[in-house]
């Protein structure tokens, strides 16, 4: 059976984690191991006017409390947000100060002000309660839509009206001019709801300070391992990358939340230094909800015009989002870069024009969360689309059809330049998987039982393989968003493959070694993949926004380029032929059209051995490579849902969920499906269960599992995936990404499907049984 | 603290403890059996599902002195060197992704096939979608996790 590209390998790294054998950073255990608990705010917003340790620095167990003056007063600086964004004044963005450990204010429930490191997680968090916060609670406000009134209480002082940038994107004026001449303008009003990302594995730190050398040891829940060691060394000046090692083992999920450096982290390894002791940190679940960077949490108004045959002749969008109390790391991209530049969907629109302003709330700071910013713009070209067809009598996949951009590549009006793809192909597919035909049949016998069927349709396409450094550096970008790989050929023939991609679930020990193992036609367990340390990796921007195969592989395949390069040489140097003939198959490497031949490991021996290289040959088999990519990918699809709803209750159930996807090369289907299926639940739990529910004075009223509705078995059906690709031209492998897809494309699609049903265009995410009943009553 | 003595995996362990302990505590941090992780502190996800006297339970929610005398079985015991069929399913049928809830998924999967079979119903997805009430995972939305349990309860 082939192992190579296509090929349904099951996972090589499934072993350790289904006899219980994984090994994740709560698991790690350091020497003489001390516990860290945070003393957080209980209020949204507050002055810090003292703080009294005395009581809990004398209780058992008690190593040290610590406090954000000693911390700052020791150099460590600010958190902050690398991605600059400009408002349309050309004013740069007002970045408020953020400390790991609050100093003289505290801006949500949460915002840490204290720790205590003790001997047990028992006793350190037994402490942080008897630590004395003296607390001069101010007003809040945890509402993106009530940040900018007058009223509205300011939580930074560079921040005037808590605006942290007015942007825009795209011609205004043209715009304008042509909606004003449109036979047709759809307006809607959207919110894209609050989410909390819920990795099942809560966060965690061990650090571990070794005062021999002064140097630190982190391990931690991280997406990106480099990045982290970067961002701790150059801003918050823990420690200089030299004495930084950071090391991300296994990691139970991420969906965005895992690549930002939180104060926790900072404090654990400053904490060590001040101890003397290893410190190690976990969150536990009610810890996560009010520390994890939440997601989403749009405002947005859109209008989209259409001419009298149904083509888009413009779409104005004007969104308010929330950034939360802070900026995070990559914060203010997620609703500029990565949610406008996808204003133009799979759709030929001339004229586009967004405004954004990101604003401060009282709330757990807001970053990018699975899809990052291209669910939210998805969500309001999709529902506009569907929208659309309804209010001009036009069925809605027609219309999308109608509009669909057919040549590339095609240059948007906000940025993007798509490079391929077929989205008559994918909308084909979808309907036909879901028998679309067959649908009025399926909603008059839904009727006859008292039901309402709907079907909706999404057809998504983001952009991914983030991202060329050339080009996010012109937009703000604080970094460069290469990926690096060293492929290392042991003597003996066997592969060590090290990646600045991280995996967690994403299955890289199997898909990596895969396109490795078919390459020198040897077999996937000679392969072994290595990510997640500092020490071992030169380095990596870690995975996030679908770029670990477009990215991550593609640097791979660049130093297996080289290693190939060296490999003919060698052999033909000693099978005394010319290195054009030279050809590697079936763990061989073989003069092409006679008998003479290499063993793959007697080609790695003789590298080695170096008794026998051609002149000047350095000995060794081991290269490396950064791979900067060319463009971003663009995968797209058309998902399409068919739902039941009971009039009754408002109870809605999914009967159908039809994906089709273009992902490019797709290296192994069984992963890639899983990652759709993930995707899917993700975007339905955004649609019809999830959201972070504020008090309007900022206490968060959804802190659990008991509160939080996290998408259960049973709230979801089996998926029906499909694929109809087209090969992204940027990129040595083809891929386009398939990470998020999911999450982007299903939201619409459920929503538009149960809007169908009741016959009501006015619905929000969640869509719970409430929310659907009302809107019955609200249409009746 | 109590001195408690249980069988866990097969084998007498005794430790003293803080009568406070939860088991998920007494097995990660007492025995160093790191495989039973713990996901959330309300007895929701399920993650640190072990079996105590062959049926399921959450050791977050379990006092580790109340288990006097008891028969322990975690992730790591479930197997004598082969494989179970459940873990074996589910590395089959691509049911897990970041692995971190697979270990309660495993063991509340075993314990759900071996009750149907022991009461003879049959084992539905739509049964194992409502067994798994209690067992929360954010990577796989459930389809290849309810395919490996229709799989291994053929095999179990």
């Amino acid at each position: 059976m082939s192992t190579g590209i296509g090929a349904r390998v099951k996972r090589k790294e499934d072993k350790r984690f289904i006899t219980g054998k994984g090994k994740y950073t709560d698991d790690i255990r350091g020497d003489n191991q001390a516990y860290a608990a945070f003393v957080r705010s209980p209020h949204a917003h507050a002055r810090v006017k003292g703080i009294d340790i005395a009581a809990a620095a004398a209780m058992d167990g008690v190593i040290a409390v610590l406090d954000g003056k000693q911390l700052t007063g020791d150099g460590i600086g600010n958190i902050i947000c690398g991605w600059a964004v400009s408002s349309k004044d050309g004013s740069p963005m007002n970045m408020g100060a953020w400390s790991a450990l609050a100093t003289d204010r505290v801006r949500y429930v949460g915002d840490a002000v204290a720790v205590v490191i003790a001997e047990s997680p028992a006793e350190a968090r037994l402490a942080a309660e008897a630590v004395e916060v003296d607390y001069e609670i101010l007003p809040a406000n945890a509402h993106a839509d009530r940040a900018l009134s007058k009223s509205a209480p300011q939580l930074h002082d560079n921040a005037p009206g808590n605006l942290i940038y007015d942007w825009e994107i795209g011609d205004g004026a043209a715009t304008d001019k042509a909606l004003a001449g449109a036979a047709h303008v759809t307006e809607m009003a959207l919110t894209n709801n609050r989410l909390s990302p819920n990795a099942m594995e809560p966060r965690s730190a061990v650090a571990i300070y070794d005062a021999s050398d002064e140097h630190y040891t982190l391990y931690t829940t991280s997406q990106n391992p480099h990045v982290a060691r970067l961002v701790l060394s150059a801003f918050y000046q823990v420690a200089p990358e030299n004495k930084l090692r950071v090391i991300a083992p296994d990691v139970g999920g991420g969906f965005g939340s895992k690549i930002f450096i939180y104060p926790e982290e900072i404090t654990c390894l400053w904490a060590s230094m001040k101890t003397n002791r290893s410190v190690k940190w976990t969150a536990d679940r009610s810890e996560a909800f009010i520390t994890d960077a939440h997601g989403r949490d749009h405002h947005t108004t859109a209008k989209m015009g259409f001419d009298k045959d149904g083509r888009i002749v413009g779409l104005k969008v004007d969104t308010i989002a929330n950034l939360g109390a802070y900026m995070s790391l990559f914060s203010s991209s997620v609703p500029t870069y990565l949610y406008a530049t996808l204003l133009s969907g799979q759709y030929n629109i001339a004229n586009i024009h967004c405004n954004v302003r990101a604003v401060y709330t009282n709330t757990v700071p807001i970053d990018a969360y699975r899809g990052a910013g291209r669910p939210e713009a998805c969500f309001v070209v999709e529902r506009m689309m569907e929208t659309a067809a309804r209010e001009m009598g036009r069925d809605p996949a027609e219309l999308r059809r109608l509009n669909f951009v057919q040549a590339f590549p095609h240059q948007t009006p906000v940025i993007m330049a798509y490079d391929a793809g077929d989205f008559d192909a994918n909308l084909d597919q979808a309907m036909a998987a879901a028998d679309v035909a067959g649908f009025a049949a399926r909603r008059k016998e839904a009727a006859s039982r008292g039901k309402l069927r709907g079907l909706g349709y999404s057809s998504y396409i983001e952009a991914c393989g983030i991202a060329p450094s050339a080009a996010v550096g012109s937009l703000g970008a604080g970094v460069g968003l290469w990926e690096s790989a060293e492929v290392r050929v042991n003597p003996v023939g066997t592969i060590e493959v090290l990646t600045g991609s991280h995996s967690h679930g994403q299955g890289h020990e199997t898909t990596f070694a895969q396109i490795v193992a078919e390459r020198f036609g040897i077999g996937l367990d000679a392969v072994s993949i290595v990510h997640g340390d500092t020490d071992k990796v030169q380095f990596g921007m870690g995975t996030y926004g679908s770029r670990s195969g477009a990215v991550g592989m593609s640097a791979i395949v660049k130093a297996m380029d080289k290693v190939e390069a060296k490999v003919r040489k060698i052999a033909a140097h000693v099978l005394e032929a010319s290195e054009a003939d030279i050809v590697i198959e079936g763990g061989q490497v073989k003069v092409a059209g006679t008998d003479k031949a290499m063993g793959w490991h007697e080609v790695g021996l003789t590298a080695y051995m170096a008794h026998n290289l051609p002149p000047d040959m350095e000995p060794g088999l081991k290269e490396s490579a950064f791979y900067d990519p060319a463009n971003f990918t663009f995968p797209a699809g058309t998902y399409i849902c068919e739902v039941e709803v009971d009039p009754d209750t408002g109870e809605t159930e999914i009967v159908q969920f039809t994906a089709s996807d273009d992902f490019g090369t797709i290296i192994n289907p069984m992963i890639v499906e899983g990652q759709v299926h993930g995707g899917i639940a993700q975007g339905i739990g955004q649609a019809m269960l999830e959201q972070v529910v504020y008090s309007d004075d900022g206490q968060l009223l959804t802190g659990s599992y008991m509160d939080y509705a996290m998408p259960r078995a049973s709230d979801l059906p089996f998926f029906s995936v499909h694929n109809a690709a087209t090969v992204c031209p940027n990129n040595p492998l083809g891929i386009k990404g398939c990470g998020e897809a999911g999450a982007i494309g299903s939201p619409p699609a459920v929503i538009n499907a149960i809007t169908d049903a009741i016959g009501n265009n006015n619905l929000a995410m969640p869509a719970t049984p409430q929310a659907v009943w009302n809107a019955i009553q609200a249409a009746k | 603290m109590t001195k408690v003595t249980m069988i866990v995996n097969g084998k007498a362990v005794s430790r003293e403890v803080p009568d406070e302990t939860l088991l998920s505590d007494f097995l990660r941090e007492k025995l160093r059996l790191t495989g039973t992780h713990v996901g959330c502190d309300t007895s929701q996800c399920g993650a640190c599902v072990v079996h105590v006297n062959g049926r399921a339970v959450k050791s977050c929610s379990t006092l580790a002195v109340a288990l006097e005398g008891a028969e322990v079985t975690t992730i790591e015991g479930l197997s004598n060197g082969e494989l179970h069929p459940m873990q074996t399913a589910f590395n089959e049928h691509h049911g897990l992704q970041c692995g971190f809830c697979t270990p309660g998924m495993i063991m509340t999967s075993v314990d759900m096939v071996a009750r149907y079979k022991s009461e003879g119903r049959k084992l539905t997805a739509e049964a194992i979608r409502t067994e798994l009430e209690g067992n929360i995972c954010r990577c796989t939305g459930y389809h290849n996790i309810v395919r490996a349990v229709e799989d291994a309860a053929g095999k179990m």
